[in-house]
């Protein structure tokens, strides 16, 4: 009786071990057969892990600017004293950063932003890099540490004095490994003490190196080397993340009344939330992702295909072993079981062999600096599920096949 | 009371192809004891296949009773067929039908795979060997059937046969594709069987395999025309003997 009712296991077990051998004895042919299966899984599992390095990577990114962040441009990008003194509005000027900081009071902090290209000479060396004119917030709003020394003071940005944070990289370029940290780097011929050195963060949303870069006080930066009566842009950060949208609507209400917009005219400014640009963008490529993933994936219906193409073919070649099988007594379910099983080993050996290749296509890529492509366990599942779903239905009318057939006529098959 | 093995009442098989009618097998009458040695005779077409597979329960009638030791085989389910066939029916073929690029061993084997209650693996290879050593393959256990003459195949298929130890072994001309060497060969091992009391049948066209027999039985057109026991039964001991006196002759003339 116990035998009676461990033996449905046991005979898929044997069933499994029949199907095995099958497999065995055909190599070249089971390979080949696979092959579709192993370039739908190869390519898809390689696709997601590509598509999981991207939005790592966009991830990366967004923390990297800190968090909480708007943007403020200029729609009209006057920047010249000459185009100020024509008295024509639409600047985002120095004064509305004041009354932005005044009267909204879920901006935590903000830093008004002038940049330049300039030659920085120090220590016998000369390298140009980006001077960016930043408040004394600057560091904070984006999440920003120092490795060694400190930032300019709010006192220092008053009184416009020429004090440098270096970035890590120029700090290499122009002082190799020693401490910049009290030396003196001359831009535009004016010499700027070095307070503090930043930490590294690597390639920015554009591509640049956010670490060639000296930050000064805008102040300076404005009235000591470029002239500039308005900030490029202002970065603020907001208390918290569900505050973004009240700040960007009172933010426009206040520079709109500032501005002396009347209804019918569109904003002279632009607000640009950096997280939602990025979630965008994180969509997108999701988005990308699973379509890729998709086409890859039709793919494996080919390779089904030829997996049941396959299997008829070996249904029709052994129709005498199916025929002698069920004269000594196998039932029309073992022979069922037999070529089923035999189809999703196929498919999992497929399945098997395109993980570990898409596992090599994604190391692989890990090669392009700063990009982790990485193979999620969940992809491996969904691919063997996928491998096993395929080897079910395309084996089956195949094993159908085969388990119908009349074993009289099956023995005398040429 | 003893039953028979085999009881056949009125048998019919009727093929229907378009509007032709075949009677394939066409009242068929018969009684099989246990440990009978018959052969089954007639022309091509006469009904001997046909008759054999319903005997092999691989076919059903379509008229008539066929009772297995005593079982009306109509009533059976088709596991119960399956497992008839599987535990007291050995098939033999005329084109041996073993697996390819398989060895002796594993054919040999293939019956227990599907036997209910399960055979663990150990004893599948030893009742498989055992079965091949009873066939005089000990020594090709692991031979594939490419590797095997024709007489050593079918002995294969012989062993694969009695490796469940069946009350019943039904062969279809056996002997179709053998020369005459090796018939006598298979024949004697039908007679070790038969003489180990299984009840074996067999279907040939020659009569002198059927010389080897029990008990003759001849068909014509789906019917029995004739059925006798064998009066002057050949033993494949005593032919081989005379075989190799002659053989020795013909090469030292
Ligand atoms: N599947 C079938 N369909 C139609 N006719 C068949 C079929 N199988 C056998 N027959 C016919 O039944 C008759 C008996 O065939 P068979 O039993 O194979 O003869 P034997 O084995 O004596 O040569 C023949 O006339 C044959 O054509
Ligand atoms: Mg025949």
């Amino acid at each position: 009786m116990i035998q009676e009712l461990t033996s449905p296991l046991l005979r898929v077990g044997l069933t499994a071990m029949i199907a095995f051998r099958a497999l065995r004895r055909n190599k070249l042919r089971s390979t080949l057969t696979a092959l579709g299966i192993i370039i739908g899984v190869a390519s898809v599992v390689s696709i997601m892990a590509l598509g999981r390095g991207t939005q790592k990577r966009i991830q990366d990114e967004v923390s990297s600017l800190g968090s909480n962040l708007l943007v403020i441009f200029s729609k009209s990008r006057r920047t010249s004293a000459a185009a100020a003194g024509s008295g024509q509005s639409g600047n985002l000027t120095l004064e509305d950063v004041k009354a932005i900081r005044r009267e909204i009071r879920i901006v935590k902090a903000l830093s008004p932003e002038v940049t330049l290209t300039a030659q920085a000479v120090a220590n016998g060396r000369n390298w140009s890099t980006t001077i960016a004119g930043e408040s004394h917030d600057y560091l904070q709003i984006r999440d920003w540490a120092l490795t060694r020394g400190s930032m300019f003071t709010e006192r220092e940005l008053s009184t416009s004095a020429r004090v440098a944070v270096i970035g890590s990289r120029t700090s290499r370029e122009l002082f190799g490994p020693l401490n910049p940290v009290g030396q003196t780097v001359r831009i535009k011929n004016m010499p700027f003490t070095i307070i503090g050195q930043l930490k590294s963060k690597g390639a920015g949303m554009g591509g640049g190196d956010q670490d060639d870069r000296i930050v000064i006080p805008y102040t300076t930066a404005m009235r000591r080397l470029t002239g500039e009566k308005y900030p490029r842009l202002v970065t603020l950060q907001i208390h918290s993340d569900d505050l973004m949208s009240a700040a960007q609507e009172q933010i426009t209400a206040l520079l709109r009344q500032r501005h002396r917009l009347t209804e019918e005219r569109n904003n002279d400014f632009e607000i640009v939330n950096q997280k939602e640009i990025a979630d965008t963008v994180d969509n997108i490529t999701n988005t990308l992702t699973f379509l890729l993933g998709g086409i890859a994936g039709l793919s494996l219906l080919v390779g089904g295909i030829g997996i049941m193409n396959i299997m008829l073919v070996s249904v029709t070649e052994r129709t005498r072993e199916i025929g002698t099988r069920i004269a000594v007594g196998a039932q029309p379910r073992d022979i069922l079981l037999q070529f089923l099983i035999e189809s999703i080993t196929l498919c999992l050996l497929g399945g098997a062999i395109g993980i570990a290749l898409g596992y090599g296509v994604s190391a692989g890529a890990t090669m392009i600096p700063n990009f982790h492509p990485s193979v999620s366990i969940g992809s491996i599942v969904v691919a063997f599920g996928i491998s096993f779903a395929v080897g079910v239905f395309f084996g089956f009318y195949p094993a159908r096949k085969a388990a119908k057939m009349n074993p009289i006529a099956a023995l005398r098959f040429e | 009371m003893n039953t028979s093995v085999i009881e056949l009442d009125n048998l019919q098989k009727i093929y229907r192809t378009g509007d032709v009618e075949v009677r394939a097998v066409n009242g068929v009458s018969l009684r099989i004891e246990r440990g009978d040695f018959v052969a089954i005779m007639g022309s091509s077409g006469s009904g001997k296949s046909t008759l054999m597979n319903m005997l092999g329960c691989l076919d059903q009638p379509t008229g008539g009773q066929y009772r297995l030791n005593g079982v009306d085989v109509a009533r059976l389910s088709r596991a119960e067929l399956s497992r008839l066939r599987n535990l007291k029916i050995g098939f033999v073929f005329q084109c041996f039908n073993l697996l390819s690029r398989t060895s002796a061993c594993e054919n040999v084997e293939l019956p227990l795979f599907y036997t209910n209650p399960h055979v663990p693996l150990r004893d599948r290879r030893e009742r498989a060997i055992e079965a091949l050593q009873k066939v005089g393959l000990g020594e090709r256990l692991y031979n594939h059937p490419n590797q095997l003459s024709g007489g050593q195949q079918q002995r294969v298929a012989i062993a694969r046969a009695l490796v469940n130890k069946p009350e019943l072994v039904l062969a279809d001309e056996p002997t179709g594709n053998l020369d005459t060497r090796t018939s006598i060969e298979v024949m004697g091992l039908f007679q070790e069987l038969n003489d180990a009391g299984i009840t074996v049948i067999m279907v040939t066209h020659e009569l002198d395999i059927a010389a080897y027999c029990k008990r003759i039985i001849v068909m014509r057109d789906g019917r029995i025309i004739r059925d006798e026991v064998n009066a002057a039964r050949l033993f494949a001991n005593d032919q081989r003997a005379a075989l190799d006196a002659s053989e020795q002759h013909a090469s030292l003339s």
